[in-house]
């Protein structure tokens, strides 16, 4: 399966999708003009590679900052992986951003995954 | 006497690229002045949802003319707080659920926007213009503070709707 990678700019952040080396991460800062646009390639690949996953996908999210349209569509990435078994979120924060960790506590309880805080 | 510094005060057309020059003179001003990052980050995503709100939703109540979404935009500094304003014309008959918004997000306390928030979020689509309807309160949460907020009528059809956010240093 093809790999999905996208630089990231000042207002989109930069993804990584590779099945075959197991690397799933999201980082940066995500505040595009359109969301659902930016994102839609995202949830693609992982519609694709829901039918045949690796047995073990850690998804790592290491933003720095998302806006409010961004949060919707991040939710909706963490619904399709809760589908994938064998799923772990590791939710990355810098450790003296309060609003950041508690983000992916929100989403921790939206959706039914393990998530794994991390501070850098 | 209470001094204000004015960072940065814009008006005219709102586009992603405006935004984005925006934020980046801002925060370019509060990086040379030394602000603690906890406070440079609230500034910044309270500036992201109020600039990304009026490219949205302000509209042009001269309908002849090009230049969409024109409004102003403030960020201001004072010892203890900083204020970000926004004004911007909206359609009259929008003006009831939009105050029903801002007053039901001021009676809220943390808790309390931490639930509308989840709810909003759990049952939103994005609208067809790409907002989550979750803006003003993130504004709301992010600040910690209330939102001051008028309306003022213009004509028949529009009004002019300013906001205003503190975040308090430290």
């Amino acid at each position: 399966m093809d790999t999905l990678n996208l630089e990231g700019t000042e207002d989109t952040p930069k993804v990584i999708l590779d099945k075959e080396n197991g690397i799933f991460e999201l980082s940066g800062r995500s505040l595009p003009e359109d969301s659902a646009e930016f994102f839609q390639p995202v949830l693609d690949w992982i519609e694709e590679y829901s039918n045949d996953p690796n047995s073990e996908t850690v998804f790592e999210v290491k933003l720095e900052y998302f806006n409010t349209a961004s949060s919707k569509l991040i939710l909706d990435i963490l619904s399709d992986l809760a589908e994938i078994e064998g799923t772990t979120i590791v939710w990355y924060f810098h450790e003296d951003d309060e609003d950041m960790e508690e983000a992916g506590e929100e989403f921790s309880e939206l959706v039914e995954l393990p998530f794994e805080f991390k501070t850098y | 006497m209470q001094t204000q510094d004015l960072i940065l005060i814009y008006e005219g057309e709102f586009t992603q690229d405006i935004t984005k020059a925006v934020l980046s003179m801002a925060e370019r001003n509060m990086d040379s002045s030394g602000e603690e990052s906890s406070v440079k980050r609230k500034v910044f995503n309270v500036m992201v949802e109020c600039l990304q709100n009026i490219s949205k939703h302000a509209e042009s109540f001269d309908e002849k003319s090009k230049a969409k979404n024109n409004a102003i935009f403030m960020i201001g500094k004072q010892e203890k707080e900083y204020f970000i304003t926004s004004g911007n014309i909206v359609r009259k008959d929008s003006v009831d659920s939009l105050k029903n918004k801002l007053d039901k997000i001021n009676s809220l306390d943390k808790s309390g926007l931490k639930e509308l928030y989840k709810e909003i979020i759990k049952a939103g689509k994005l609208s067809e213009k790409g907002g989550a309807g979750l803006g003003l309160v993130d504004m709301a949460r992010k600040s910690g503070n209330k939102l001051k907020f008028d309306f003022e009528p213009v004509n028949q059809k529009f009004s002019f709707f300013s906001l205003q956010t503190t975040i308090h240093r430290s």
